[in-house]
């Protein structure tokens, strides 16, 4: 059982908490001859992987550095452009390095804000009466369980695709939430969660449901 | 064990075909505007899921849960998005989803020289097929276990 990250919404959709706990860090490295066969594009500030899947580079994957200096937005360390460097044959043979990258923490709000309208949407598309919103998501690389408080609060659990109990997982969570955080006289409510007491009794509970399950929560 | 209802999108967004079995409640809106709402939602869906995903997604979104219900999501390479909206107990819709594509979808609508493609399926044997598929597949197995 392996938990990606968890994630928690206040009730008007800002992301309040966000914690990474193990996310894999996918990165490879290859020396390419010229010419190039996998296509790069320049889009959202980074050097893309658009064509051409081998042996580890899959589309969607950014690059991170050329011979190892490392890559920040289209430049090498030493300000070279980085499609310069990649059409002239003289620069070949070159060490690419590849991976997928993590969502930052802007990415990580825009995200949360964005589950939001999914949520609503869920209970309004519902073919059947007092549907809530979404409570789980799976897709084929993990599972997003979600628990929705009576206060509007999310709780947001990402997990390997067989995680079972997610729920009871998340109720824990929410009681963390309201001895840590709540209780805590110098949080606001809608602000985000910045206290050393939740940060650790949570990854407390990861590390707990990792190692042994949620039979004995 | 029932399936309420199903949305077929072109990978423009226009919706192809709506079906309907067991639904009780209705959006209260024209079945256009719903369509490009699920559309929508399907859409965002999917650039959430790779945003979001660990590791590297291959079929991406494949269904969520609610309380009451379950959307089964399958899309194409081509771009043909079916959503079916069953209730929780369903299992192996995807497989169902998959039959839907290459034994109804394929053979009445893509063989069919008549219908146009990124049109409103208007194929009466088409609607017939699909009717009769989703009427004895899920819930004689159902019944039966």
């Amino acid at each position: 059982m392996v938990i990606y990250g968890v994630y928690i919404v206040s009730k008007s959709g800002g992301l309040i908490y966000n914690y990474d706990h193990n996310i894999p860090r996918i990165e490879t490295e290859k020396t390419f001859g010229f010419p190039l066969d996998i296509k790069l594009q320049y889009e959202n500030k980074k050097v893309v992987v658009v064509f051409g899947q081998r042996d580890g580079i899959n589309v969607g994957h950014v690059l991170l550095s050329v011979n190892g200096s490392p890559v920040t937005g289209r430049t090498t360390e030493d300000g070279k452009d980085v499609f310069e460097l990649i059409e002239a044959k003289e620069n070949f043979p070159l060490s690419l390095k590849f991976g997928r990258v993590r969502a930052t923490t802007n990415e990580k709000i825009v995200l949360a804000s964005m589950f939001y309208p999914l949520f609503a949407l869920a209970s309004q598309l519902s073919p059947v009466p007092k549907s809530s919103g979404i409570e789980t998501l799976i897709a084929d690389t993990f599972k997003l369980s979600c628990f929705q408080t009576l206060t509007g609060v999310k709780f947001i659990l990402v997990t390997d695709p067989n995680m079972q109990g997610t729920e009871v997982v998340l109720k824990r969570i929410y009681e963390l939430y309201a001895d840590y955080a709540l209780k805590n006289p110098f949080y606001s409510l809608e602000m985000p969660i910045r206290c050393e007491l939740f940060d650790t009794s949570l990854h407390t509970l990861l590390e707990l449901v990792e190692k042994s399950g949620t039979a004995n929560l | 064990m029932t399936i309420y209802n199903m949305y077929i999108f072109d990978r423009y967004g226009t919706l192809l075909y709506y079906g309907e079995w067991n639904r009780t409640k209705q959006s209260g809106m024209s079945r256009e505007e719903e369509g490009k709402l699920m559309f929508g939602m399907l859409f965002s869906i999917k650039s959430f899921v790779t945003k979001i995903s660990p590791l590297d997604p291959k079929e991406g979104f494949i269904s969520y849960k609610t309380s009451k219900y379950t959307i089964h999501h399958l899309e194409t390479p081509s771009g043909l998005k079916f959503a079916l909206n069953t209730d929780n107990q369903a299992q192996g819709m995807r497989e169902l989803l998959k039959k839907i594509y290459s034994d109804i979808y394929v053979k009445y609508v893509i063989r069919n020289p008549l219908c146009g493609i990124g049109e409103p399926i208007i194929s009466e044997l088409f609607k017939t097929k699909l009717d009769l598929f989703i009427k004895q597949a899920p819930l004689s197995a159902a019944r039966a276990s």
